[in-house]
């Protein structure tokens, strides 16, 4: 069976002429795939998912008794989403190739509305990830700022505990869904086809779902605040879930959105890794970047279907009256603990591994040197994902759960910092006798190694038993993972934001605010989170309204150092709409000065990322070796281009099995 | 820790003055802390279990100061000495030991692995040796106690309220937990709803509440004092109110304490559902109650033909 791969991004080039289009009727401007469209969808899409459910289940006792119909909720927000995806085109192609019809080719659009649009190009499908996940953390950031407002006084409440309990809940699972995708939605996306010398990813249409899916997701969770919001935290436990008010069906349906999103990008960059490299990227050249997202793939794809397993199982406990989780009726509220973990502690490395990616990414461009224990770094990434799998049970140390096998699970815990350390063997053996050029990128890529070190080595506590009968549930662990995620993964994310974005954009963002930026989030960040460790030791749980007046001084100076931790990121967003919107700067092709393969090509990148496709020559860390080969064999023009690493175009191939200067693709599409 | 050199005249230089540097932050450090900080660390002594938590605690944070101080001396060291407006022009000229080095690799690894290894012997030591160190054990306790006189106390979780009753002094209900000296004590814990976590702070113990789960937590008494429990598992709307305060008394104290409040609240304990490990709502369940068939005390509209309280015992 052939798929019509004609309208992706380079096929173009993949050679041969195009059959004749069969004409067809173009839709006007406005009745196109777009987000108007999607969000037209969504709300026809709830409204007639809602008068459904109450058509089924208005009578039932239950609804008649709460006054809640929760199976017109989850009805709602389930077509919803099917209406947005439909909205936004998502189903265009499958469904006229379902019928018959030839599908409509995309619109040819280079200007801005493209952004708004469902999209082939793995390069616009970064951006628009780039900005759903700044909505994200930017509305889960306003959600903290809400909840370090309400800590401001043990017993005088801004928000009372019902608000407080909902914004805690919206703020936690907002930000997991924001950190999962995090680095790979943007980055990986707009990156990975680069640096493997690719032209496309190897599902296009699949990778556009699952970013309309995200953010769907993000529209899903917002609605849990009108619906009343839900009183579990991200955690969602049951039965607490099970006799929660309707906005719990908004987390059940938004996790599992979100999740199915995770396992089409995980499936979709783990097929492009794998099958997409360009010749000559053998496994040994392969960027530790595209490791650490190979890795998060195989996380995401394999530990995500659990979760939206879990969710559908929660749903049907609320709405059919079923028992998984409700134990006087034969189910267990340890099952939901269980599926939970089992998929959220890998949901903990899919957040740690792209941020490993990134800094060892970035290191040996700001040291000019090659990066330290390349293997080592890649056996870590690998090895951490494995393990992953086998740690779950440590976040119920105290749950009663097993305890023949908490020694089992604190073991595991503990060697996965082995794996672990392999990370900061390569950063701190990549310092060795180097050239540090203190960069934006490279100040982030510090912090998140001072910041990972403080959460890793206070995870080393929590794996201990007795520690963590101690420390468990309160806000000791809290700032552990703040630590690990805020403090690693989102120090990690900005850095790639201000190391890649001149790629992305075009435009050179400002080095002074970027140094401003990068100083008073990483203070004001350890200001934030470091007394909340002596906070939990001192006996304080997680998500209270309420505390022990003795810790007023030490919450209150972690609410005003996260006030200004807060304020840190508008310095990020003036300097991102300053210089790319108001004064833009056209970026150089190569501002850094990298050999890396993404940075060979012109600025902006063209659709087709490749004028022919790249023969890999080496791997792309050989700095400080005059005879090393550049990295890639581009072409006469694209050689000229690179300038710093590849002063001289190549005459001829350096052997090897791909002949080198062929015009078309040597990867054809599928066919 | 630090990784080590790999060889040669000026790396050696390097190398030492980072470990000179090292190894006085660390001893300073760890010093400072084992002899001013770690005797005041949470939870305290009052429980066996808590002195445990403390004295493991404390181990760990010295074994972590010299491998945080390795990293922080090492990185800080690399970010002054190898800057880039010190070097000269070009880049620094990398051999295959700036790509790799295999002593250093073999060393970083055994040195984590046995630490790591190290460490979870000692925590598997610990957690045995301290009866599951305070943490809940559910319904069937791997690590009992050898002490013959243990006293079971059950700990009721509810929206939003810790309740505790005494088996072994008429199974008589209180909200506040008194416990005697010098004792060890099984803490029985189970919920009525939802999952919530007892978290008895200064005792060191903690075991988590699920509806039908009894979720056995050991712990020995070692002083008197006062303690405070909190709910440690998100448990809903009042979660952040839901503490108690308790104290620990001497052993005669205690009876006194207990034999009084068995006699002064019989009347109460009588319309009690009998004491159980758990407690499961039954066929009147739907409307909250937890009481076997026959009673069923509050019922002003029917008690689906069971006894009258009074006299159902």
């Amino acid at each position: 069976m052939a798929l019509d791969m004609r309208d992706t991004v380079g096929a173009e080039h993949a050679g041969g002429p195009p059959p004749p289009p069969v004409p067809r009727r173009r839709r006007p401007g406005w009745a196109g795939p777009s987000v108007v469209r999607a969000l037209v969808g969504a709300v026809g899409g709830y409204a007639f998912g809602h008068w459904v459910g109450n058509l089924i289940a208005a009578g039932y006792s239950n609804v008649q008794a709460s006054g809640q119909n929760d199976v017109a909720v989850v009805l709602g927000l389930a077509i919803g989403v099917v209406g947005w995806l439909a909205g936004a085109g998502v189903f265009d192609y499958p469904l006229a190739k379902v019928v018959g019809r030839e599908p409509l080719p995309p619109t040819p659009s280079r200007s801005w509305t493209r952004y708004f649009t469902p999209s082939l190009d793995h390069k616009v499908i970064g951006l628009q990830y780039a900005v759903v996940v700044l909505l994200f953390f930017f509305t889960g950031g306003l959600l903290a700022m809400a909840i370090r407002t309400e800590l401001l006084s043990p017993t005088n409440h801004v928000l009372g505990p019902g608000t407080y309990i909902a914004v805690v809940g919206e703020h936690g699972t907002i930000m997991m869904m924001m950190a999962s995708s995090i680095v790979v939605g943007p980055l990986g996306n707009w990156l990975v086809p680069l640096m493997i010398g690719s032209r496309r990813m190897a599902f296009p249409r699949v990778e556009s779902c699952s970013l309309w899916l995200f953010a769907a997701g993000y529209l899903v969770i917002l609605t849990a605040l009108p619906l009343g919001g839900f009183p579990t935290g991200w955690t969602g436990y049951a039965p607490l879930q099970t006799q929660a008010t309707a906005g719990m069906d908004s987390y059940l349906v938004g996790f599992a959105v979100v999740g199915m999103g995770m396992i089409l990008a995980g499936f979709n960059l783990a097929a492009t890794i794998i099958n997409y490299r360009a010749p000559g990227m053998s496994w040994g050249r392969v960027p530790i970047f595209v490791w650490s997202i190979l890795a998060t793939s195989a996380l995401l794809t394999l530990a995500t279907p659990t979760l939206v397993i879990a969710g559908l199982f929660g749903v049907l406990d609320r709405t059919a009256q079923t028992a998984f989780f409700v134990n006087e009726h034969g189910g267990s509220s340890y099952l939901w603990e269980n599926l939970f973990w089992f998929f959220g502690h890998p949901e903990v490395y899919i957040m740690a591994l792209p941020g490993f990616g990134i800094v060892a990414e970035m290191l040996p461009v700001f040291t000019r040197k090659p990066l330290f224990a390349y293997r080592v770094g890649a056996a870590g990434m690998v090895g951490v994902a494995l393990l992953s799998f086998f740690v779950w049970q440590h976040h119920l140390f105290q749950s009663g759960i097993n305890p023949d096998m908490r020694p089992l699970f604190m073991l595991t815990t503990e060697l996965i910092s082995i794996p672990t350390g392999f990370i900061f063997l390569v950063g701190l053996g990549t310092l060795w006798r180097a050239k540090i050029r203190f960069e934006v990128p490279m100040l982030f890529a510090l912090g998140m190694f001072f910041n990972f070190l403080i959460g890793g080595v206070t995870g080393v506590f929590l794996s201990d038993v007795p520690i963590n009968v101690t420390v468990h549930g309160s806000y000791f662990v809290l700032d552990h993972f703040h630590y690990t995620i805020m403090g690693g993964l989102v120090f990690a994310f900005f850095g790639g934001l201000y190391y890649w974005l001149p790629k992305m954009t075009g435009k050179t963002l400002d080095k002074r605010l970027g140094q401003w930026h990068f100083w008073t989030m990483f203070v004001f960040f350890n200001l934030t989170f470091f007394p909340l460790f002596l906070v939990g030791l001192l006996g304080q749980p997680r998500r209270v309204f309420e505390y022990a007046s003795n810790l007023q001084v030490l919450n209150d100076f972690s609410s005003v150092s996260a006030f200004f931790l807060g304020a840190s990121f508008l310095i990020f967003v003036v300097n991102f709409v300053w210089c790319v919107f108001i004064d833009p700067k056209p970026a150089p092709a190569n501002p850094w000065g990298s050999r890396g393969l993404e940075w060979q090509t012109a600025t902006p990148v063209p659709p087709h990322n490749f004028d022919r496709i790249p023969v890999v020559l080496s791997d792309p860390y050989r700095y400080g070796e005059p005879d090393a080969p550049p990295v890639a064999d581009l072409g006469p023009e694209s050689l000229a281009l690179a300038g710093v690493v590849a002063p001289a175009p190549l005459a001829g191939g350096p052997g090897g099995d791909a002949a080198p200067g062929g015009e078309a693709d040597p990867r054809p599409p599928i066919a | 820790m630090s990784t080590a050199t790999p060889g040669g005249g000026g790396e050696v230089h390097h190398f030492r003055r980072m470990v000179a540097v090292w190894v006085v932050l660390s001893v300073a450090l760890d010093l400072v802390y084992a002899f001013v900080l770690g005797p005041h660390v949470p939870p305290g002594t009052m429980t066996s279990t808590a002195a445990n938590q403390q004295s493991d605690f404390n181990v760990l944070f010295i074994i972590a100061v010299p491998v945080v101080l390795a990293v922080w001396v090492y990185g800080a060291y690399a970010l002054i000495t190898w800057r880039a407006s010190r070097s000269g022009p070009g880049d620094p000229a990398a051999d295959a030991r700036a790509h790799s080095h295999l002593g250093v690799q073999i060393g970083w690894i055994a040195t984590t692995t046995v630490l790591v290894l190290g460490l979870f012997v000692f925590g598997l030591v610990e957690l045995v040796v301290s009866t599951g160190a305070g943490g809940g054990q559910g319904p069937d306790p791997l690590w009992t106690p050898t002490s013959h006189e243990v006293l079971p106390v059950q700990v009721i979780g509810q929206q939003w309220a810790f309740t505790f009753r005494y088996p072994t002094f008429g199974g008589f209900e209180t909200h506040d937990l008194v416990l005697p000296d010098d004792t060890t004590i099984a803490f029985h814990v189970t919920s009525l709803d939802v999952i919530h976590s007892f978290w008895a702070y200064q005792l060191g113990v903690k075991a988590d509440a699920n509806p039908s789960e009894d979720n056995i937590a050991y712990t020995t008494t070692q002083q008197v004092g006062s303690f405070t429990v909190r709910c440690a598992e998100l448990c809903g709307l009042w979660h952040g109110a839901m503490f108690n305060d308790g104290r620990v008394v001497p052993k005669d104290q205690f009876m006194v304490w207990a034999q009084t409040t068995e006699r002064d609240s019989a009347a109460s304990t009588k319309l009690l559902p009998p004491f159980s490990y758990t407690y499961v709502p039954d066929a009147n369940g739907a409307d909250g109650g937890y009481y076997p068939d026959n009673v069923d005390p509050y019922s002003n509209v029917e008690t689906y033909g069971a006894a009258s309280p009074g006299t159902s015992g």
